[in-house]
Parts: structure tokens; C-alpha cells; sequence
């Protein structure tokens, strides 16, 4: 079993597709030389070349545009861009062109291109290089949106997300680059539309995202020595949402946390309280609780920062919320 | 180098072909504006009355394999790529015979297997997948083109420039094909465009140009033929601008306040791309007459076509969301 990085993990995923597969090609800022503002690609140049390890200009219009009409063509383009707030120059191509294709030409298109993208406040860039923006893509019918929250499933998630017929938004959060995992030997794909239970509970599911898996496993952990027993659900691919894993988990706990880093306001976390009260209202001890960062733009400074997004104990408080109403 | 004489380069009966391919899609239009005026179709509708001559030029031109993106104003670039207009007007019915099976209408055409990847709505919206597909063709050493259709008013968006360097920068066997008709919808150019000459613009990204008169299919055609040679040569990417005229209003219904009457009359008079070709070849009248109802007769049967074509369920609308 390697021991494999969040970041070692994707560009092992983006290797092993563009070692299999001549279709298989990364484009991008930075990405070249540079191996990309995060280092995910680095060394990919020396490996593949700079036609298939290609630099772009500043244009994300033109990057995401050009990955929409290379994929309608049957490559498997990988477009990287290099922080979700720049997602919003792309918007227009990734939600009229690369989700609509299929839909507008009645089906007689594919259009199997991934968008890497990533964000994660915790090291103060101000308003503009952290915001957490999935649940935008989440309103799109025609896209698929992923937000892996560990090597393992960064890896075998973003192997499903090129060979997915459909145009994926793959979301990796910075913070978690640098962590490690033993990794399976061989590449197993994740299936997109399979959740994961963390860790297994009887008291409170907490469906948790991207950084905020990590801090409720945190949470859940000091929750368990207050004699509270926590599940944690990571759905993995917010479209499709598996609401199978979800409500199983709900409908054992009675309960249930949602928590992601983006604002809590019409966050992905109110699609998980819409889905869990239309599927499982009966089983519910408790009304959900939101956990999400509060609503204002990414501050500079960090005390304002670290205010603004949400953290283990504001997922430990939610839990003790909903454990202290009575059924 | 004088002696050079603007030799003719096509065959008459190609010419007319030309002739026939440009009524078909006058006609077509025609019957668009009046079956929607009756209160048959649906939807936005935007003919292209004035500019058959680039949409044929520049389509007849293009190989098997080439592809192409359109704009709102589609139906010509579609008919003269060779979707049969049945398949297109029964797509302006939203009937599953159509060329987009109900799904897309007048501003989503699609025929991908004749290369058509689409009519985009989104004033530059296709240009950079264009650029896209044009690298797929240059990675895989396939020797063919890809062409993106798109009006004046296009070259002030950003897709346009973004979508331009990066083929430019690339190399990739793309033509960019403006067809200016000097209008953004309601806007003159002198209200939208601080340039006259729009071919700067490609030319700031050191891409090759070539200019035309749109309204001279045979001009178009061979100036079409030269910048698909030289992007499918490797070349590089070529902006063909095409001056040409919109002879109606922006939509089907438009009431055209913004424009001086006389001036369009007189443009209507001096600018038929149909009118000057048939002058060119000296089209006797009986024989531009058995033309003109061979197309007549053509877009009949498609409008009795889409007709009695197939409605869809309305649930198929959640069908073909995902792959």
C-alpha cells in the first residue's frame, strides 16, 4: 500500500489516464513548467510533453471552451483552473456550452470533460482566492460535480470523473493537498453517485464535505467522549447526490449535521436538509442543523478569517445542538 | 503579376448549384417569417435574409470531416451544410424529427454528423470550442478543419478574443468566419465598433486575414476554399471577414425602428447575394423560375413534413440531460 499525498493522489489519477489513453490530455495556467500553482502537476511536462501538458494563456473562457470542443470531438480533456473563483470567468462556457450540448442537440453529443478546480480559506488570500463554490454547479442540470476529501478517494474519483461521459467540475481543496494516506496499490475507481460513511454512529449523522469531513471526524471524536456516537457521511459527488447512503444513514441516527466550508446560506447543506426532510421527516428527532461559513466574502485578516469559516467546533456545537432537543 | 485575371474558378452548373442552394434557403426563411407571423411556431426566430451568400460559399467549401459552429441566425449555415430541410423546419415545429429532436429549435441546430456542433445562442459562445475542437484535430493529426460562423457584434465579446489568441498561439487548423452585417441586433456598427476595418482585430493576435464581399457567393467560396487550405495545411488559423447585409430586422417580427427605410430599400435593391448571381450567370427567367419553385416545392414539403411529424412526450424533456 503507497503512501500517497491528497495532491500525489490527483496527479497520479491525471498520470495513469494519460499513460492508458492518447485521449487523455491536461490543460491549464501554470501547469507546465510550473506543474501548477499548487504543484499538483508537477513533473507531468517531463512525462508527457508539452503537447499534452499544455500552458495556457489567462483566458478561462477560452481553456474551458477549448476542453468543451476537444471533448465533443471524443477526447478526454482535463481542464485545470486555478482557484474556483476563477470558475466564474469560465461560467458561460461551463453552464451554457459543456452542460447543454447533450441537452440541445437531443442527445447527439458527449461532452467528457473534466474541470479541476480548487479553493479553501486557512491561509488569508482575501476575497478572492478561497471560496468554496460547488453548490453553484450543483444548480446545473447537465454537470457533475465532485468534492473529494482524502487520497483515496481524490484519486479513484477524478480517475471516474475523466472517463465520465458527461462534463465533470472536480473540486479539491487546498488545505488538504498535503495530507497522506495509504493508498490501494492498483487505482480503484470510485463510482460517481457513491457516498462514504467515515465512521459509523448511532446519534447524529453529520453529511460533511471537503475540509469538513476532516473536522468532523474531529468533532465526532470529542463528541464520543461526551458519550454521543457520530456517523460521517461524506456524499463525495454532490450530482448526482447518492440519497440512498444519506437516508440510510438518517433514518438509523434521527438526526442529522450538515457541514461545508462555502456559506451556509443556500449552501449544498439546504439540498441535504430538503432531501433528508422530504425522505426521512418521520424519522427525524430533530430539525437539521447548517454548519457552513457565515455570509459575508472571504476577509483578509485571519482573525476575521478564521471567524468567518467553520471549523471542528462549530461542528461539535451543531451536533450538541441537535443531541440536546428531545425526540 | 497584373496579368493575373479574376479567372473563374468554378463551373457554371457548380454555380448553380450555388444559385439553387441559396433560393432553397431564402425560401425556407421565407416560410419561417410567415409560418410564425400565422402563429405556427414557437419560440425566437432569426433569418438570415441577405447573407446566404457567405453561408453557402463558406459551407460548400468545406470538407467531409470539417466541422462548424453557428450562431442564432443558423438555419442557412445548416441547410447549406446539408441537413435537409425537412429535418429543419420540423425542428422549428419541436417535433422528434428534427435535427435536434425537438430539444434545441431555431437557435440550437444541430446535425453532428454533418459536422454542425451547434447554433449557439450566446453571442460568441462557440468559439472557443471551436479553438477546441480544432486542437483535438491538430493532437490527433486528423487533416481537419474546424470553422465558427459568428456576426459583427461577436468581435466585442470576450469569447471572441480569448478563443482567437489561443488558436493563434496553438496553431490549430480553425477559421473564424465574421459575417458582418453591420448591426449588433438594433446597434449600428458606428454605436458598437470604434474600428472599421474588423480584421485588425485578428490581425493584433498575428492571425492571417482575408476579406470578402459576402454578398459574392463565387468570391466567398473561393476565398472560403483558401483559408480551409490553409488551416488544413497547418498553417495556422484564419479569420475570413465577410462583409455582407442583413436585409430584415434582427428577430422574425422585428419592426426595424432603428433603420432608415430608404437606405434598406435601397440596399434590398443593390445587395441580393440571390439577385447577383443570377445576373452573373445570366439566368434566363423560365429557368430561374423552374428554380425558384423546385425550392418553393421543397420547403412545402418540409413545413407538411414537420406538420405531421412526431411530438415528443413532454417527460421526454428529462431524456438526454445526461450521457
Amino acid at each position: 500500500m503507497p503512501e500517497l499525498s491528497y495532491r500525489e493522489a490527483v496527479r497520479d489519477a491525471l498520470s495513469q489516464a494519460m499513460r492508458r489513453d492518447e485521449d487523455v490530455f491536461i490543460m491549464g495556467e501554470d501547469i507546465a513548467e510550473m506543474g501548477g500553482s499548487m504543484g499538483v502537476t508537477a513533473g507531468m511536462l517531463d512525462e508527457f510533453g508539452p503537447d499534452r501538458v499544455r500552458n495556457t494563456p489567462i483566458s478561462e473562457m477560452a481553456i474551458v471552451g477549448a476542453g468543451i470542443g476537444a471533448a465533443m470531438q471524443g477526447m478526454r480533456p482535463v481542464v485545470e483552473v486555478m482557484y474556483e473563483d476563477f470558475t466564474t470567468l469560465a461560467m458561460e462556457q461551463i453552464v451554457n456550452q459543456a452542460a447543454k450540448h447533450r441537452f440541445m442537440s437531443g442527445g447527439q453529443v458527449k461532452v467528457p470533460l473534466t474541470v479541476r478546480t480548487q479553493g479553501g480559506a486557512g491561509w488569508s488570500p482575501g476575497a478572492q482566492h478561497a471560496q468554496q463554490v460547488e453548490a453553484w454547479f450543483v444548480h446545473v442540470p447537465g454537470l457533475k460535480v465532485v468534492f473529494a476529501s482524502t487520497p483515496t478517494d481524490v484519486r479513484g474519483l477524478l480517475w471516474s470523473a475523466i472517463y465520465d461521459d458527461n462534463p465533470v467540475m472536480f473540486f479539491e481543496h487546498r488545505t488538504l493537498y498535503g495530507i497522506k494516506e495509504d493508498v490501494p496499490d492498483e487505482l480503484e475507481p470510485i463510482p460517481i453517485g457513491q457516498g462514504r460513511v467515515h465512521r459509523e454512529g448511532d446519534d447524529v449523522t453529520v453529511v460533511a464535505t471537503g475540509r469538513l469531513v476532516h473536522e468532523a471526524l474531529t468533532a465526532a471524536e470529542e463528541a464520543e467522549q461526551d458519550g454521543v456516537s457520530v456517523e460521517v457521511f461524506d456524499p463525495r459527488t454532490l450530482q448526482p447526490l447518492d440519497e440512498e447512503g444519506l437516508i440510510a444513514s438518517v433514518k438509523k441516527t434521527n438526526r442529522c449535521v450538515v457541514a461545508h466550508e462555502a456559506v451556509a446560506r443556500m449552501g449544498f447543506g439546504a439540498e441535504i436538509a430538503a432531501v433528508v426532510q422530504e425522505k426521512a421527516f418521520d424519522w427525524l428527532d430533530a430539525p437539521v442543523e447548517r454548519v457552513g461559513a457565515k455570509f459575508a466574502p472571504l476577509p483578509f485578516a485571519p482573525v476575521m478569517e478564521e471567524y468567518v469559516v467553520p471549523h471542528s467546533g462549530d461542528v461539535l456545537d451543531a451536533i450538541r445542538r441537535t443531541v440536546a432537543r428531545n425526540g | 503579376m497584373a496579368k493575373v485575371e479574376a479567372k473563374r474558378t468554378l463551373s457554371e452548373e457548380r454555380l448553380r448549384e450555388f444559385l439553387r442552394e441559396m433560393l432553397l434557403i431564402r425560401r425556407f426563411e421565407e416560410k419561417v417569417e410567415e409560418r410564425f407571423r400565422a402563429g405556427d411556431l414557437p419560440g425566437f426566430l432569426h433569418v438570415a435574409i441577405g447573407q446566404e451568400a457567405v453561408a453557402v460559399g463558406v459551407c460548400q467549401a468545406m470538407d467531409d470531416g470539417d466541422v462548424f459552429a453557428s450562431t442564432h441566425r443558423a438555419h442557412g449555415h445548416t441547410l447549406a451544410r446539408g441537413t435537409h430541410p425537412n429535418a429543419v423546419m420540423a425542428e422549428l415545429y419541436g417535433k422528434l424529427e428534427g435535427c435536434s429532436h425537438g430539444y434545441g429549435g431555431s437557435m440550437h441546430l444541430y446535425d453532428i454528423e454533418r459536422g454542425n456542433l451547434g447554433a449557439n445562442a450566446v453571442v460568441g459562445g462557440g468559439l472557443p470550442a471551436i479553438a477546441g475542437a480544432a486542437l483535438a484535430f491538430k493532437l490527433r493529426g486528423e487533416p481537419r478543419v474546424a470553422i465558427a460562423f459568428f456576426g459583427d457584434g461577436a468581435t466585442n465579446i470576450g469569447t471572441f478574443h480569448e478563443a482567437l489568441n489561443l488558436a493563434q498561439l496553438w496553431r490549430v487548423p480553425a477559421v473564424f468566419v465574421c459575417e458582418n452585417n453591420h448591426w449588433a441586433e438594433s446597434t449600428p456598427a458606428s454605436q458598437q465598433l470604434p474600428i472599421d476595418d474588423l480584421s485588425k482585430r485578428a490581425a493584433a493576435f498575428g492571425m492571417h486575414t482575408i476579406t470578402v464581399d459576402g454578398q459574392d457567393v463565387e468570391a466567398v467560396h473561393k476565398a472560403a476554399t483558401r483559408a480551409l487550405k490553409h488551416a488544413r495545411e497547418g498553417k495556422g488559423p484564419v479569420f475570413l471577414l465577410a462583409n455582407t447585409f442583413r436585409l430584415v430586422g434582427h428577430y422574425v417580427g422585428d419592426p426595424q425602428v432603428y433603420r432608415d427605410k430608404e437606405e434598406l430599400r435601397e440596399t434590398r435593391e443593390t445587395q441580393d447575394p440571390i439577385e447577383k448571381l443570377r445576373e452573373k450567370l445570366g439566368v434566363p427567367e423560365g429557368e430561374f423560375e423552374e428554380l425558384d419553385r423546385e425550392a418553393h416545392e421543397l420547403v412545402e414539403a418540409s413545413v407538411e413534413f414537420a406538420k405531421n411529424g412526431t411530438d415528443p412526450k413532454p417527460e421526454d424533456a428529462l431524456k438526454n440531460v445526461y450521457a
